[in-house]
């Protein structure tokens, strides 16, 4: 068997073995299924506090229907929202006072959406018995039906009758877009922080397991370290994908029972689908530059005391990265941005939002390759690190080092696990 | 296999496994290993022994790979590179470690996958080597609910599991009782016994006495001493007892200077010029031999006279060292 395949195992193959026991380890352990429910609590909590509709309205913020009728029809339209929503609930549109008209005074909707930089996706106009809804035209499509209805509760409370609504069609202002493409860019962010947040800090104890328990010198002497490092960061991203896959699924779906769809929001500069695609890999490529640092600095840690002490610097560190890739989008071309493009840490943060806000799709891929080239390097410099603070044996020596490095190792040297 | 010019004191008649020239480790600027030679022959039992501290398994790291000696060289079955060679080397670290979540054979399994065993053939093997081992009725127990004595056991065995061709133990026979002591050594002469190049660390010199053919003493970081373990045993004089009737008489200017009384018995090392000379001065003064016997060194005899020199040759050269 050996002497028919001598060597050993290449780099790819030894993190595959590696991240093989980890993924499976972590997945069949009890700890997986609160890993799994943890960011779940709130949304559950909130729907049992009937609070989900408010949330996702919240969310929503750019499907706001604005009311621009005289004032007594918009005070009938209003009561007629409450009301028609106690019958259908989120489903419907926030339906939002814009302007009390005089009589006979008519409302620019169209000029209104294409111009105004405000929140709204539709305005009905007209009276409650001649309604008139001036939309995109998914939008119209979409709420047509729902303006209708409480136009009937407003003309006529109990009616069985709906009168007809007419419609106006508007594209989409290119102020209104780059608003919309802004907090897309906002949200793809925060989102993107909060999901590496949570999965980063993770990788800090990775290796606690296997030096507390002796493993590492097992793996030590079979594969690289680099192996040991790469395998132990794709176990993470494996279940990252399965969490997230299973938090996706749960999120798409009360939003969709909230009547919520992409439509809701300004479409980013790339497009959806590719702005996903975009979003996954910077999710990836953003999780193993932190985690690689964070997997290194845990690696010198010898207890789950010294990884709890470790937890608050890494997140203050993530937020600082966090704030500087949200100071790009403000400034967007300034130096901020391109800063925050180029520093390998914010980088994913930066052209998420550059994805959302920008059409152009060739800076993604010299971002993406310039990150790549990061995390190899990351992760060569954490398992040299890791070789060379910790696996080795022997006293320390009597004079100090002033390096930081030699310091943080010195701090966590294992010499119980390692020392002859 | 290397046959290198240089050989520490084996048949250079054999292929070596492991040739290893003037190792050198410092950590932190502190001498860990200086200039550690060890050339271990195919198939051969080695022994590397040495008192707690003096560099054995910094030494072994080096070889495996796990560190990178600061001066040196090394050559593992071939390769510069002991990694490049993983496949085929089976390594059993001084402190034991395994996944307590994982069950045995999977253990098993996992430890022979790093090695490059498809992970399911590695299983069936744990699985069969539990049972030859008398361990089937734990192959589906976690790790955390075995003794410590079947954990070590299943540890042993994923390090044998893909069949390597060297197996490097350090310190194997701590932690076991004598029961298992045994079996462990009837293991490594199995091994040998299928080509298998062995080498362990040993502050237990018994255990080297009775498996290896050749040796290393490793102590202060250097190697005193390394080959046979008969040429160890020859560096120490045979012993001779001695009990005679009479207590005093013209016959004990014929003992050695050395010469010790203990109780009845007289104690010294054989002469150079042999016994004959010693006996005909006792039979001529009339000493009355009671009993006379000629015991020739042990290994552990051996091991503490040249463990013992380098260790004070080593205070000798650190003091003229600070006094320089």
């Amino acid at each position: 068997m050996s002497a028919r395949n001598p060597g050993r195992l290449s780099i790819w193959q030894a993190a595959y073995v590696i991240a093989r026991r980890d993924f499976t380890a972590i997945l069949l352990s009890r700890a997986f299924i609160f890993f799994l429910l943890g960011p779940l609590f709130p949304v559950i909590v909130m729907a049992l506090a009937g609070g989900v509709g408010a949330q996702v309205q919240s969310e929503a913020i750019s499907a706001d229907v604005g009311i621009a009728m005289e004032s007594r029809d918009v005070d009938a339209m209003l009561a007629a929202r409450d009301e028609v929503r106690q019958l259908v609930g989120p489903a419907l549109p926030n339906m939002v006072e814009l302007e009390r008209v005089a009589p006979g005074e008519t409302f620019d909707a169209s000029a209104y959406l294409e111009n105004r930089e405000g929140s709204l996706a539709a305005i009905v106009t007209g009276s409650p018995e001649a309604p008139v809804l001036t939309a995109t035209a998914g939008r119209l499509a979409r709420w047509q039906g729902m303006v209708a209805l409480v136009a009937a509760h407003a003309s006529q409370p109990g009616a069985q009758t709906y009168p007809a609504v007419s419609t106006a069609t508007v594209e989409t202002s290119g102020a209104s877009e780059n608003t919309g493409r802004l907090r897309t860019a906002q949200g793809g962010q925060l989102l993107l922080f909060l999901l590496i947040m949570l999965l980063a800090s993770m990788v800090l104890s990775n290796l606690v397991e296997e030096k507390g328990n002796k493993i590492i010198e097992i793996l030590a002497a079979a594969i690289p370290m680099d192996a040991v490092f790469l395998g132990k960061l794709f176990a993470m991203l494996g279940i990252s994908v399965v969490g997230i896959a299973v938090w996706g699924a749960t999120g798409f779906a009360v939003l969709t029972a909230g009547g919520v769809t992409l439509s809701d929001y300004a479409n980013p500069g790339v497009g959806w689908p590719i702005f996903f695609l975009l979003f996954a890999l910077y999710f990836g490529m953003g999780y193993l530059l932190l985690g690689a640092i964070f997997l290194a600095v845990g690696s010198l840690a010898t207890t789950v005391r010294e990884v709890q002490t470790l937890s608050m610097p890494a997140t203050m560190f993530q937020i600082i990265v966090f704030f500087l890739a949200s100071l790009a989008v403000t400034d967007r071309g300034g130096w901020p941005e391109y800063t925050a493009i180029a520093f390998p840490l914010s980088s994913p943060f930066a052209m998420v939002a550059r994805a959302a806000t920008e059409e152009t799709l060739w800076p993604h891929l010299v971002a993406l390759a310039w990150q790549a080239l990061c995390v190899a390097v990351f992760v060569k410099a954490g398992a040299s690190l890791f070789r060379k603070r910790v696996m080795k044996s022997g006293p320390r020596s009597a004079r100090g080092s002033r390096s930081l490095l030699k310091l943080m190792g010195g701090m966590f040297r294992n010499r119980s696990t390692l020392a002859e | 296999m290397a046959t290198g010019e240089f050989q520490a004191g084996v048949d250079t008649a054999r292929d070596l496994a492991i040739e290893a020239r003037g190792l050198v480790k410092r950590f932190d600027g502190t001498l860990a290993v200086d200039g550690v030679d060890i050339a271990v022959p195919e198939g051969a039992i080695y022994g590397v022994l040495g008192p707690n501290g003096a560099g054995k398994t910094t030494s072994l790291r080096m070889l495996l790979g796990i560190i990178d000696p600061d001066e040196g060289y090394r050559r593992v079955l071939g390769a510069e590179n002991p990694q490049h060679v993983a496949r085929l080397i089976g390594y059993l670290p001084e402190e034991r470690g395994l996944y307590p979540s994982m069950k045995a054979y999977e253990a098993i399994g996992f430890m022979g996958a790093l090695r490059g065993l498809p992970l399911e053939v590695g299983r069936e093997r744990g699985k069969e080597l539990m049972e030859q081992h008398g361990l089937g009725h734990a192959i589906d127990r976690q790790i955390r609910q075995l003794s410590k004595g079947m954990a070590q056991t299943v540890q042993l065995l994923g390090t044998l599991v893909h069949e390597p061709k060297l197996v490097v133990f350090d310190e194997p026979f701590s932690g076991l009782d004598a029961i298992n002591q045994g079996k462990l050594e009837g293991l490594i002469r199995g091994l040998a016994d299928k080509g298998t190049t062995v080498i362990f660390s040993t502050h237990v010199i018994a255990h080297a006495e009775r498996l290896c053919e050749n040796i290393a003493i490793i102590a202060g970081g250097k190697v005193p001493y390394a080959g046979s373990v008969e040429e160890a045993r020859d560096r120490i004089p045979a012993q001779v007892r001695l009990e005679t009737r009479r207590r005093d008489g013209v016959w004990r200017a014929a003992l050695p200077a050395e010469t010790r009384q203990v109780g009845d018995f007289f104690h010294f090392p054989l002469p150079e010029s042999g016994i004959e000379p010693l006996l005909k001065a006792l039979i001529e003064g009339e000493a009355g031999i009671l009993s006379l016997s000629i015991e020739r060194a042990g290994l552990h005899d051996a091991f503490v006279a040249i463990a013992g020199e380098a260790a004070a040759r080593d205070m000798v050269s650190g003091t003229e060292g600070e006094k320089a």
